[in-house]
């Protein structure tokens, strides 16, 4: 289960660091989102995996640790509010610079510049 | 249990709810109401922090556990010599900026007074916290009113240079909770005292983990505190954003260099066994050069407000410095140059956001423009903060270097560091004069019709140039708090300690 988990982290991690490595911010905003998801979930494997025992003491003998689920529920939402400020922003920057390149204009292809010439 | 027993609290309660009232409709739509409840709230908080820095050089450190559940279980604010003093320089810094802001900068934009307020909450919290993942709420609730406050007022060049801050912030909080997950899988505990007692006795596969997760945080608060090769995001967004913002993040640049201090210096300081000061022989290189790039752009800055962003770089790396030193006397040395740094940076943000209101279109890059019907008064300020940031006396900067210089006389780092500081103090007097020059003496013709400022923003500004020369006159006992706050800060605090204080 720890293999399977921690390769499914890792692979998600990978897609949001290469979209995050675009330069748009659509895909940005993409990127950040799925980084954002698989932090979650190593949060919450922080704690070590265990399969049905409850998040509560004193229920079971064997139980899950409570507090990395509530680290990942502080994350969640601090993650839901910065994406959406993200989003707003991206928006923003289209409308205001009128296109959607993180540095404000899409570079010049310098290959595209060879060929004309 | 009085009142006062819960004065740990007070710098993010009061900013708290002052931020939630204004934000009720009677009041959200006045701004004069808006102006005066702010300013109305910050002397209270200068009052509080105040308080606070009496308290604890007085009896001590305070630990104030919320909800009283004892730590680790509980968190916990701390508030030792150290913090108080940040708290302190905090709400000084909020009083100007909110004085200046009230001149007018506030009406372009909605929200200005509630955000600074929540600003001032996350800035007040990151310092107090004795909790990691909390010092990450902080940091969210800091970041997030900064973000809005960046692009206050608008415009093509803000919104630019907001998305690239907001965008590698939010990177670097992802890599923040990576890190306190790494950690918190091997110590089981983000309390910064039980994690500091528990780094010691790590077994040897959970070592790399611990060391990993501790690297990526460096990395994180080094974001934050603008630190080589993390630092391009500054200039562009202290330069691009208005006056009593920049002035406001001068102070965010050292939230991170006071984590970096607390974790990397302290918990992964000399009492950390195997881990014992994993993060210096990065910090050391990093420090020098962040000094050397910061002096350099300093030079080829074409504007005042790039100028003083480069300088804040310079700031960062001379403070990074004080922490690879790893000694108290240096620790004293770099509390007192942060305290300097911070105001005399904001005080030249906010002179800046006076000299590009009076000179119309030229605002402030240094070409020929009309001259500033104020000139008189503004060249006087400037040259004060110009003396104050390149460390001449009789100021308060003269009195940081050379207590910085004066602490590594004995050790093998003195040349490297004698020859990067002073060489920076060199290059800030050539670029400062070439500034002064030509905002104040390269002009052409009268410019009648540009604002001038209100008393008010003299006021703001005055605040903060007054404490500089004050800081000279009673830097004996600003010094010896200084060094009570270093001791204290490089004795570390173990849980023991913390629950005992705690009761």
């Amino acid at each position: 289960m720890e293999l399977v988990y921690s390769v499914c982290v890792g692979f998600m991690s990978a897609c949001g660091i290469f979209l995050m490595l675009r330069g748009h911010t659509f895909t940005l905003v993409i990127g950040l989102t799925l980084l954002s998801y698989s932090v979650n979930l190593f949060l919450f494997a922080s704690g070590g995996l265990t399969i049905g025992s409850p998040a509560v003491l004193n229920g079971s003998e064997n139980y899950a640790d409570p507090l990395p689920q509530a680290l990942v529920l502080t994350a969640i939402v601090i993650g839901f509010a910065m994406t959406a400020f993200a989003v707003i922003l991206a928006m923003r920057g289209r409308a205001d610079l009128g296109n959607d390149h993180v540095d404000g204009d899409d570079p010049v292809d310098p290959l595209a510049r060879e060929d004309k010439a | 249990m009085s009142l006062l027993d819960h004065l740990v609290i007070f710098p993010i309660l009061l900013p708290f709810f002052a931020g939630v009232i204004l934000l009720f409709p009677s009041i959200s739509s006045a701004l004069n109401k808006q102006r005066v409840f702010t300013i109305a709230t910050s002397v209270l908080m200068v009052i509080a922090a105040a308080m606070l820095l009496i308290k604890v050089q007085s009896t001590g450190i305070q630990v104030y556990a919320l909800g009283n559940w004892s730590a680790p279980f509980g968190i916990v604010l701390v508030a030792d010599a150290f913090s108080a003093l940040m708290i302190a320089l905090s709400a000084i810094l909020g009083l100007a900026v909110i004085l200046y802001a009230s001149a007018g900068e506030d009406k372009n934009g909605a929200f200005f007074h509630p955000l600074i307020m929540f600003q001032l909450m996350g800035i007040n919290g990151a310092f107090l916290t004795g909790d990691a993942f909390n010092l990450f709420v902080f940091f969210e609730v800091l970041l997030i009113a900064s973000y809005s406050l960046m692009i206050h007022g608008g415009g093509k060049q803000r919104v630019q240079a907001n998305i690239h801050y907001v965008f590698l912030n939010l990177i670097g909080s992802s890599l923040f909770l990576f890190a306190l997950g790494t950690l918190y899988g091997t110590l089981g505990t983000l309390n910064f005292a039980d994690m500091a007692d528990k780094i010691p006795h790590l077994s040897n596969n959970e070592l790399m983990i611990t060391k990993s997760g501790a690297l990526l945080l460096l990395a994180v608060f080094g974001l934050k505190a603008a630190m080589l090769p993390l630092h391009f995001w500054l200039p562009k967004a202290y330069a691009n954003t208005s006056a009593p913002v920049a002035a406001l993040f001068a102070i965010m640049t050292k939230v991170g260099i006071y984590s970096i201090w607390r974790v990397h210096g302290v918990m992964f300081g000399n009492q950390a066994g195997e881990l014992a000061n994993i993060a210096l022989p990065w910090l050391w290189p990093i420090a020098l050069a962040t000094i050397a790039i910061g002096a350099i752009s300093v030079l080829a800055s074409q504007s005042l407000r790039v100028l003083c962003s480069n300088l804040v770089i310079v700031s960062v790396g001379t403070l990074l410095v004080t922490i690879t030193l790893n000694s108290v006397q240096a620790s004293t040395a770099g509390i007192y140059y942060l305290v300097h740094s911070t105001i005399a940076c904001a005080a030249m943000f906010l002179l800046a956001g006076l000299i590009q209101q009076q000179r119309g279109k030229a605002e402030d890059r240094f070409v020929t423009a009309r001259a500033m019907p104020q000139s008189a008064k503004l060249g006087f300020v400037f040259a004060l903060l110009a003396i104050a940031l390149i460390g001449m006396p009789p100021l308060s900067g003269f009195v940081g270097k050379a207590l910085i210089l004066q602490s590594v006389t004995d050790t093998k780092q003195m040349a490297w560091i004698w020859s990067l500081i002073l060489g920076a103090g060199l290059i800030s007097l050539i670029a400062l004069s070439r500034a002064g020059t030509s905002l104040f003496w390269r002009t052409s013709g009268e410019n009648t019709t540009a604002l001038q400022g209100s008393p008010i923003q003299y006021l703001a500004i005055g605040i903060l140039v007054a404490l500089l020369p004050l800081m000279v006159i009673f830097g004996g006992s600003i010094s010896d708090y200084a060094q009570l706050a270093a001791e204290q800060l490089n004795a570390g605090l173990s849980l023991q300690q913390l629950n005992e204080v705690a009761k």
